[in-house]
């Protein structure tokens, strides 16, 4: 090797671009000629230089914490828009499924309250806190922990009920978001199946408990008591999930808002 | 993949080149207030499309987003920098070999150093960075840059040409030194 040929090398040399065999023929053109070979050494005491300690920046402690604070946040709340094109939920929306429940729904009510466009929305929220594996901003079992948990975080006290001696244990509660507005969550448990009771204040008549739909293998119940409105969301098998239902409006004491 | 999972999956295999991401745009936007603005904003948009990352190597990856993330912003804020473009005949730099002063580069303090990188173009500033810092490779460059692994290598050359010959000057005889 020569130095015409030795020269456009040692750059790629000293970048790690060149391949073993050319690397070793360079190598040996370096130990003869000291022309090249000071060329090699300018680069290097260059790319020394660059690569100095206290030259790099490492991220600031305060941009680590700010970045994850949000993407937390983020991943929380999901966008609608992102929920909307999850696969699961294009499916348990589309066709058939939407037509049955809006139909029964609106023969359930005769004044329709909203409730067909509720129902998928509720199911869907009771999906993603399956999901998101984030059902609980409060984790309780104590509905007296609970109950006031919700002060100052809603405009109106959820009634709250450990259902744990009908075997349908408290585990916790956490704000939601259904039909524009900002709603109870309160989560329970029977064996291994999550029920979500949302809850928000309404100007309807009391209603008894009534089935309005399975979708997707969930069940809705819905029924008002005390100027509440409430939902229960569930996998489980409708007749548990009905009885669920008559015993928190059995025996919750409910509180106007 | 759940939202959060999908977080958990980014901590593990983005967020650990954070370090580079700022390093970066510290480089670029040249102080630390802009840099945390653009190192931010890189982030959340890494997440947000983190879905189109197909594996291979996360910090050119996200290296590609905090470069774009800074354009976007320098057009924003600062868009007569970016108004002239590069001018490479300007810059060329005379294909002779380095004086002898240039073996005590690697003497060079480092806000010595710091002070003749910033003075680079941003485009050859950044392939410092690229190279020297972060030890990608021309053709990761080359995809990152959006430009042909040939354009990387000139401009490389140029740029530590121009680096040397800065530093150089530092330390002529009866300089700095």
């Amino acid at each position: 090797m020569n130095c015409t040929q030795a020269k456009p090398l040692i750059t790629l040399y000293a970048d790690g671009e060149l391949d073993t065999a050319r690397s070793l023929e360079l190598e040996r053109h370096l130990q003869d000629c000291s022309v090249c070979a000071k060329e090699w050494r300018d680069l290097q005491g260059l790319q020394e230089a660059v690569r100095q300690e206290g030259l790099y920046f490492p991220a600031p402690v305060e941009l680590r914490r700010k970045l994850l604070a949000e993407l937390r946040t983020q991943t929380r709340r999901p966008a609608a828009t992102n929920i909307w094109s999850w696969k699961w939920l294009s499916a348990a929306m589309s066709g058939a499924a939407i037509t049955c429940v809006a139909l029964l729904v609106v023969s359930v009510f005769n004044q329709p309250p909203a409730g067909d466009r509720l129902t998928p929305e509720l199911v869907s929220s009771h999906i993603r806190s399956l999901m998101a594996n984030h059902a609980l901003d409060v984790v309780s079992t104590d509905q007296h922990t609970v109950k006031p948990w919700f002060n100052g975080r809603l405009d109106f006290s959820p009634p709250v009920k450990d259902l744990a001696t009908q075997e349908f244990p408290l585990i916790g509660g956490r704000l939601d978001y259904v039909g524009g507005r900002s709603v109870a969550a309160l989560v329970f448990r029977r064996h291994q199946h999550v029920i979500n009771l949302f809850i928000w204040p309404v100007h309807e008549p009391d209603t008894q408990p009534r089935s309005l739909t399975s979708s997707q293998g969930y069940h809705v119940i819905h029924w008002s008591a005390a100027g509440m409105t409430l939902w229960a969301v569930s996998d489980l098998n409708p007749t548990e999930l009905m009885e669920f239902a008559q015993d928190y409006s059995g025996s919750a004491q409910l509180t106007a808002p | 993949m759940d939202e959060r999972e999908r977080l958990k999956l980014f901590e593990q295999t983005v967020l650990p080149h954070l370090d580079a991401a700022f390093n970066l745009a510290r480089w670029l936007a040249g102080n630390d207030h802009d840099a945390q603005d653009v190192a931010q904003e890189a982030g959340l948009r890494a997440f947000k499309f983190f879905g189109s990352f197909r594996g291979g190597n996360a910090r050119a990856w996200l290296l590609t987003i905090v470069r774009n993330t800074f354009y976007n912003w320098l057009q924003k804020n600062r868009p007569a920098e970016i108004a002239g473009g590069l001018d490479e005949e300007a810059l060329a730099v005379e294909d002779a070999s380095m004086n002898a002063e240039a073996l005590h580069l690697q003497l060079a303090d480092g806000a010595t150093v710091r002070r003749a990188i910033d003075e680079l173009p941003v485009e050859f500033r950044e392939l410092i960075v690229l190279r020297e810092m972060e030890g990608l490779s021309y053709r990761e460059i080359a995809d990152l840059a959006e430009v042909p692994i040939g354009t990387v290598m000139s401009r490389l050359a140029r740029a530590r040409k121009l680096l040397q010959k800065r530093l150089a000057g530092e330390f002529k005889p009866g300089g700095r030194i």
